[in-house]
């Protein structure tokens, strides 16, 4: 398991789910645990996935991410797991 | 499992808060490099410099990728030169050559700095030793990137008072010869009293020789997330205030531990330590001042600092040793003044004086850091104040430092502007009476009673 954790932060706005997660079934990412809250209007959400058998690598999932975000004005953030862990986790 | 609100608290430490890492720094030694010929010397430290650190900025880069952490410097320090150029440099000027050959490999590799034109001279100087000394206003006039650093005292050792006098006139020469930018070349040059072998930090970083062949050093910061975590204890009693620090101090820290295991691994070169230093910038909220003010003083130097930043520079301690496998370097409080909003401020407002500052090393890490003073003041009161800080050191058994910049042709109430993490600076007023007398004496203060713990 390689696993990754998938921000989008943003103006709440219809389909911003089925975009990023268009984008990652496409790229073999395996979606392991999604939450998401609105705090003032703000969509907010989370997700966890593993990345072992995606067809790119993690930079370009990375900024394949971005890319997205950009085109449907929210901010997409992929980071590797471990910097959440170490921070949370004793 | 890693839940939403954990995540957004990272992230927004990164965002919002000026989290990052500070400086990946890789430490080469060059004792392999010295030889009889100036030639092969120079040639054999750009081969290994070079070599070593070829990937180190790149790697840097992936890093702050995969993490998403900002790392704002890669960084490199070497053995000091004093000893690697020890047999090949008859003169201050064959030393120059070896400060060049530092420069280039430093701009070949991309770093932005290089430490360890160094010399140690806590209890003597070899030739080579002052010799290196005394070419230090060339070296850094005509090299962007070379730090240098000399080690005038220890607690074991005592104070070297002739490389103290040395030391307040080669400042001077230096802030002479870079005249033309607000005597820039003192920005890169640090006198310490018990330097540490593994700071990553510039200007004082260097490779100690207690040090393997390569290593990688990390340097955390992070001011303004204890700042604004700090702001959610307001009006609280100091048990909550040291928690709240101390946590702080302890998720800052696990981000560099990370990245210095990172680091290490994709580079195949050992990990050292990480230094736990609370390390500003010149950016809104990224101040160790803006702390201090919100632990509760109106303005840093007010009655009461000294106290404060003990608190603080001890909790940042106290919570990062736990998050990190092996903690050294300077590991506290930084308190620059040109490189933090909040000194400047606080100098301006008439609130913070040199002697304040003084104090104020005695409880925190380093010393009186990036302090511009009247370009006139004389080489003996520098040293004189080399000595009083060197004192505080070797007494209390601490590292302190000073990177002062005597900026020619200006004056109290004058500006000097360095630019980038260096910042600028408000020319504070120095004692103006003279220790001449008392600096000119010669040769060492003893070391301290103390100190013979054998």
């Amino acid at each position: 398991m390689d696993k990754v954790i998938i921000t989008v932060v943003g103006k709440d706005t219809v389909g911003i789910i089925a975009k990023v997660c268009t984008y990652l079934a496409e790229t073999g990412v395996n979606i392991l645990d999604i939450s998401q809250t609105i705090v003032q209007d703000y969509f907010n959400m989370m997700m966890i996935a593993d990345i072992a058998k995606a067809t790119k690598p993690f930079e370009e999932i990375s900024g394949g991410l971005e890319t997205i975000g950009e085109s449907i004005g929210v901010k997409v953030k992929c980071q590797r797991e471990a910097i959440f862990t170490k921070m949370h986790r004793i | 499992m890693i839940n939403i609100y954990e995540v957004n608290e990272t992230n927004t430490m990164i965002e919002h808060e000026n989290l990052d890492v500070r400086t990946i720094t890789m430490g080469i030694s060059l004792l392999d490099c010295a030889d009889p010929d100036l030639g092969a010397v120079n040639e054999k430290i750009y081969a290994k410099i070079t070599g070593m650190a070829k990937d180190l900025v790149a790697t840097g880069q992936a890093i702050e990728r995969d993490f998403g952490i900002p790392i704002v410097n890669k960084r490199i320090s070497v053995t000091p030169i004093a000893l690697v150029g020890a047999s090949a440099c008859k003169c201050p000027e064959d030393f120059v050559t070896i400060a060049r050959t530092l420069d280039k490999a430093a701009g070949e590799v991309g770093v932005n700095f290089i430490g360890g034109y160094s010399a140690l001279v806590s209890k003597g100087m070899t030739r080579a030793e002052k010799d290196l000394i005394c070419s230090i206003p060339q070296a850094l006039a005509q090299t962007e990137r070379v730090c240098s650093s000399v080690n005038v005292g220890s607690t074991k050792c005592g104070l070297n008072m002739d490389a103290v006098e040395l030391m307040g006139r080669i400042i001077k020469e230096t802030a002479q010869a870079t005249k033309e930018r607000d005597s820039f070349g003192c920005t890169k040059l640090v006198v310490f009293c018990n330097a540490p072998d593994d700071n990553p930090f510039m200007a004082g970083a260097f490779h100690g020789v207690t040090e393997a062949d390569g290593v990688i050093n990390v340097g955390v910061s992070g001011p303004g997330v204890v700042k604004v975590a700090l702001e959610r204890a307001r009006g609280k009693d100091f048990e909550v205030l040291c928690e709240t620090i101390k946590k702080t101090a302890f998720k800052i820290t696990r981000i560099g531990q990370l990245v210095a295991q990172e680091a290490s691994k994709r580079l195949g070169v050992p990990f050292g330590i990480i230094d736990l230093s609370l390390a500003p910038t010149p950016a809104v909220g990224d101040s160790v001042a803006e702390i201090l003010q919100e632990i509760g003083l109106e303005r840093v130097g007010a009655p009461g600092t000294t106290a404060a930043l003990a608190m603080l520079n001890d909790q940042v301690k106290k919570g990062g040793v736990m998050a990190s496998s092996y903690v050294g370097g300077l590991s506290g409080a930084f308190i620059p003044v040109s490189e933090d909003q909040g000194m400047i401020d606080a100098v301006n407002a008439g609130a913070l004086t040199l002697e304040k500052l003084e104090a104020m090393t005695c409880v925190c890490s380093v010393g009186l850091d990036m302090i511009a003073v009247p370009g006139d003041t004389p080489a003996s009161s520098i040293a004189g104040i080399i000595a009083d800080e060197a004192a505080i050191g070797m007494v209390n058994q601490k590292t302190t430092a000073v990177r002062l910049i005597p900026a020619v042709g200006k004056s109290v109430g004058d500006t000097v502007e360095f630019g980038g993490l260096l910042g600028f600076g408000p020319v504070m007023a120095v004692n103006p009476f003279s220790c001449e007398r008392f600096v000119t004496r010669g040769g060492r203060i003893p070391a301290p009673i103390h100190s013979f713990k054998n």
